[in-house]
Order: structure tokens, then C-alpha cells, then sequence
């Protein structure tokens, strides 16, 4: 290879010379030559896009303080003891000189004269951006190492987590109680580019209706008694960030309207307000309950159903996650024996036996929260049978299948419900009656035989068409 | 602290080895001076942290940073607290200064001459 005036030539390799430049441009990767003072030689044009600084700027600069990596600021690798040697490909960050911190595999080469004296070397950077995006290995644990799961239908929820985050589609996620679907939501809001954004959590089924659309869209200052002070409401709050409604199954009928309403335009209408305000929230719900069948029944809306069921996640209850369970068992007797500070180191034979063969109706929660009981009684090295919560033990019935389990449905009124109600109001009414009769008509003395208070009495009486 | 009056220009340059040190979240050393006085104070970091430099730059209520390569996110935060930014300048600690007093240094400027030695030679 020729130089003359910084436009090197190749000689030998083809009939007539070529542009070293030339060639050295068409790699893919950046990749800059330095002398053995590590004074850069010559970059290619991928090293110039990468880095930011021109070939002119950078020509006969010390490598460390153009690349700027990670590596060559703790230990430069062509250094003797540097620790990572020559030929090896240690992964760090560049600054480029737009500001941007770039993930980087470096490879460093030797290069040799014809008397096999070292010259320089050649430095090739490797940018990992495009591969770390799908490096689910790497998200896994940076961001989701809490969630835990071996067997195949839970790989495949971690592995799109990623893929519903760069959405912004709304998510619904269903399964059982205990199954995790709080932890899968805020997974999701950390894998999206709203994770710097506020991740705000409402359980619908926590509030009364009235509380509830005042604490999802907020109210005005006057907007009904008591509120002496304009709230923002959680949808506001949300802003820029994720809105997980936990619990959606019981959403009141009106207030699934209004969340409709708002999926439609992203427009929050505060109680007692006449302008809407434009909000930028991703809606993540989850329930429980059979979302279809409540639609079937008439108790939730199925335009609703359809909005939030842009993706949806089934998560599994345990009793399907073959092989989890042993995993789980362990991972939580790890983290509650280091919390109460024990040395338990695992499980007796026959107590193993048993909590692998409980079904576990309660999932997660409930083996997490067998194992934390489990920790607390245990005096030894090893979780002993007689050491499991009694109810464990005693369980030998598998669980009902779900479609006759009372919980995933919602709470309807039906005929059952209404004798009963019919039942107590005639016994109620007995009870007036009867009062009323050894109070001689009295109905002071009625209201003190019965424990209420006159208005109680008096309002029962008209309710019942006593009142005469 | 560094008592300046209004008018009187204060800088802190990120260092290594006596260089303008490459990056600024993994310096250690950082010198503080002002026009008038020139070098005020060189500090030695127990540790490497843009947080903790950013935290230093708050509390000396220098006005100017030079630094080599700084991350957008540290950038946008000392410029938003109104601290100019001179970054991806290139040599040493000692013409940075002389240039930053005669208010010719610019960001991205850097050092020519073949003087430029690696710290470890």
C-alpha cells in the first residue's frame, strides 16, 4: 500500500492499484487504522456516520479520545495486562458526537510489516443498537427478571412483551386470580417508549361508581358537594405514560361508555366541566372474568370488549405451567429466607411431593404466600411437611374447571339472588310486625325492641307500606 | 465555592491525564477556574458519575463546561440550568483553558499539533 497526499493505494492485490479509501468505505461496520502510538491513521465512512467526526477531524488523534469507549477509558485493550487482550471483542458504549450513547463490540487486530514488527492495529466497531432491540435475553434481565417462568405458553408472553410495548395498542390481559397480570402490565408499560412516563394503576372494582368516575376523569372545582378543589383525575395523571385498569370486569355500565368514548377521541371529560382535554394514554385492562360471557349476559358492553382486545394476553394459571411450579417454589424460598434473614436451603422430600401435587387455585399469589408461611415456621435447614400451611395438607380435590368456578363470573342479579332478597324483605317485615304487636302499637317502644333508631323504624314502615 | 462576581466568566473542565477528558460521565479529575484568576481548584472525584459532576456544577454555580463526549440527557439538563456546554473538544487541559479565557474556545474544537501524546507513553 502507497500513500500520496492522504489518498493510499493498494498495490498487488489487483492488475492495476486501487483506492484504499475506496475499498476501506465499502465495510459495513466502522473501522479506523492507528499507528503504534494509537494516533488514527485512517477511518472508513461507517466509522464517520457512527462516531459523528470527520476523517479530516480525526486524522492523527489519539484513538481514546475520538472513539470514546467505555473499554478504552478503563483499559485500552492494546495495552499489555489490559485484561481483555488483542483478538478479543469486548462489548461498551461510545459517545458520538451528537451525544448519543451507542452500544459498540469492538475487535482489534494486530498489523504486522513485512519483517513481523507491529505497525499499528486495526480497530473494528461493531454497532449493537439493531441487534439489542431484539436481545430479549438482555431486556429480560435488565427490566423483567422478576417475571418467572420456564414453561413454553409463558416464554412466548415474555418474548412479544417487547413487541406489544412498541405498540400502542390497547391491551387486554386476562387469567385467574394470582396469575400475574399486574406484573405482565407494568412489564408492557416498561418495554414501550412510554416507560419514562407515568404507569398509573386503577382497580375498577375497588371504587364506588360515583368515586370511581370522579378518580378516572377527574372533576371541576363545584362539580358536585364536597369537591372543593378541581382534580385532575387518573387519566390525567396517565399522561404520556400507561393507564392500567385492573379489575375492567367491573367497570359500571355508564363509566364503560365513557371509557369507550374515550378510546375513540383521547378526550377526558372532567365531571362538571364543559371542555374535554386531550390526553396521551395507553390503556392496558385486565380481569378475571369472562369478558364474552358478561357481554352475552348484557353487563358489559361489547363495543368496549372489541376497543381493548387490540391484543390480548391469556396468562395461564399454574396448574398449566408445567414445571414452573418447582421453579417458582424455589425462586421464592430464596428471596423470603434472605428477607427474615433464615438459612432455609430447600425442601424436606414428602413436603415437595406435596406442594408440587397442590393445585393451587389461588396461582402465584398463593404459592408465594404458602412458601412466605411456610419460611416463617421453619426452625431448620429444610421446609418440613409439617411446616405447610394445614389447608395444604388437607386438599386432595382438584380445582373445579372454570367455566363453574363462581368468581370468573360477574355479579348479576338472578332468580336465586332475588328470592333470597324477597325472603329477608318478608322477614324484615315480619319483624316490624311482630315488634309493633308486643309494643302494643307503640312504635317508640318497636323502634328500642327492634335496636333502631325511630327514623329507621319509620322509614322501614313506609318502605313496607305500613305507614298508615 | 467559587465566589464570582455577575461578570466574571467560571468554567469547570472535566480532565484525564491532563487532557479534556473523553467522556464526561467516566471523568475523574475536574479543574475550576475562572477568567480572571485562571485555575482555581483542581478536584480529584472519589468516583465516576455525570449525576455527581452535574450535582458538583450546580453547587460551584459555574457558568461553562468543557468536556469531550457528554450524553444528551446531561447536556439537555446543565443547559437547561443555563450552564454552556462546550463539548467534543479534543486536548489538552491547559490550552482548552487559555483558549476558553480568551473566549475562542468553541465546542468540537481540537488540538492540532503532533504534540497530542497518548497519557500513557
Amino acid at each position: 500500500m502507497s500513500t500520496k497526499n492522504h489518498d493510499p493505494q493498494v498495490h498487488g492485490l489487483f492488475s492495476s492499484p486501487v483506492a484504499f479509501q475506496h475499498l476501506f468505505d465499502e465495510i459495513p461496520h466502522g473501522v479506523f487504522l492507528v499507528d503504534r502510538q494509537r494516533r488514527i491513521v485512517a477511518v472508513n465512512s461507517a466509522f464517520e456516520a457512527l462516531t459523528g467526526f470527520s476523517r479530516e477531524q480525526v486524522r492523527g488523534i489519539f484513538c481514546a479520545h475520538v472513539v470514546r469507549n467505555t473499554i478504552c477509558q478503563q483499559h485500552c485493550p492494546v495495552l499489555p495486562n489490559s485484561g481483555e487482550g488483542v483478538g478479543e471483542c469486548p462489548a461498551g458504549n461510545i459517545i458520538s458526537s451528537d451525544r448519543k450513547k451507542i452500544p459498540v463490540r469492538i475487535n482489534l487486530a494486530p498489523i504486522y510489516d513485512l519483517s513481523g514488527e507491529c505497525q499499528g492495529y486495526l480497530e473494528t466497531i461493531e454497532d449493537l443498537r439493531a441487534s439489542e432491540i431484539w436481545d430479549w435475553e438482555r431486556i429480560h434481565t435488565e427490566k423483567f427478571s422478576h417475571l418467572i417462568g420456564s414453561c413454553s405458553e409463558m416464554q412466548r408472553i415474555f418474548q412479544i412483551i417487547p413487541m406489544i410495548g412498541q405498540t400502542d395498542s390497547s391491551v387486554l390481559i386476562t387469567g385467574e386470580t394470582g396469575t400475574g397480570k399486574d406484573l405482565i402490565a407494568e412489564a408492557i408499560h416498561l418495554a414501550s417508549d412510554r416507560a419514562k412516563g407515568p404507569f398509573i394503576k386503577v382497580n375498577c372494582g375497588a371504587l364506588p361508581e360515583t368515586l370511581l368516575e370522579s378518580e378516572l376523569f377527574g372533576h371541576q372545582k363545584g362539580a358536585f358537594t364536597g369537591a372543593t378543589e378541581s382534580k385532575p383525575g387518573r387519566f390525567r395523571l396517565a399522561h404520556n405514560g400507561t393507564l392500567f385498569l385492573t379489575e375492567i370486569g367491573d367497570l359500571p355500565l355508564n363509566l364503560q361508555t365513557k371509557l369507550l368514548s374515550f378510546l375513540d377521541d383521547k378526550v377526558v371529560y372532567p365531571l362538571g366541566g364543559s371542555k374535554g382535554v386531550k390526553v396521551n394514554v395507553r390503556v392496558v385492562a385486565a380481569t378475571l372474568r369472562n369478558l364474552e360471557q358478561m357481554v352475552h349476559l348484557g353487563v358489559f358492553r361489547s363495543d368496549l370488549l372489541f376497543r381493548l382486545n387490540v391484543v390480548r394476553l391469556h396468562l395461564p394459571p399454574l396448574r398449566e405451567r408445567e414445571g414452573d411450579i418447582r421453579l417458582l417454589l424455589d425462586q421464592f424460598l430464596r428471596t423470603i429466607a434472605v428477607q427474615f434473614k433464615k438459612h432455609i436451603t430447600g425442601y424436606s422430600e414428602d413436603a415437595l411431593r406435596e406442594l408440587l401435587s397442590f393445585p393451587y387455585p389461588g396461582n402465584v399469589r398463593e404459592l408465594r404466600n404458602i412458601v412466605e408461611y411456610a419460611v416463617n415456621i421453619c426452625q431448620g435447614a429444610k421446609i418440613q411437611l409439617n411446616q405447610l400451611p394445614q389447608y395444604v395438607l388437607e386438599s386432595k380435590t382438584p380445582p373445579p374447571p372454570p367455566s363453574v368456578r363462581e368468581e370468573v363470573m360477574p355479579h348479576v342479579p338472578t332468580a336465586s339472588t332475588e328470592k333470597l332478597e324477597m325472603t329477608w324483605k318478608s322477614m324484615e317485615k315480619k319483624m316490624i310486625l311482630d315488634a309493633l304487636a308486643q309494643a302494643k302499637g307503640k312504635r317508640n317502644r318497636a323502634a328500642e325492641i327492634l335496636g333502631w333508631g325511630r327514623s329507621t323504624l319509620w322509614r322501614k314502615m313506609k318502605e313496607f307500606g305500613l305507614d298508615v | 465555592m467559587i465566589h464570582t462576581a455577575h461578570h466574571v466568566r467560571s468554567v469547570l473542565l472535566v480532565a484525564q491525564d491532563g487532557c479534556v477528558a473523553p467522556r464526561f460521565d467516566m471523568a475523574l479529575e475536574a479543574m475550576l477556574a475562572t477568567e480572571v484568576e485562571g485555575m482555581k481548584q483542581s478536584l480529584i472525584l472519589p468516583q465516576s458519575s455525570a449525576e455527581e459532576l452535574c450535582h458538583l456544577i450546580m453547587k460551584e454555580s459555574v457558568q461553562e463546561v468543557v468536556c469531550g463526549g457528554i450524553e444528551d440527557e446531561f447536556f439537555q439538563y446543565l443547559t437547561w440550568k443555563k450552564v454552556r456546554v462546550l463539548d467534543n473538544v479534543i486536548g489538552p487541559v491547559d490550552w482548552a483553558l487559555e483558549r476558553w479565557k480568551a473566549g475562542k474556545l468553541q465546542a468540537g474544537d481540537i488540538f492540532r499539533q503532533e504534540s497530542v501524546a497518548s497519557p500513557e507513553e
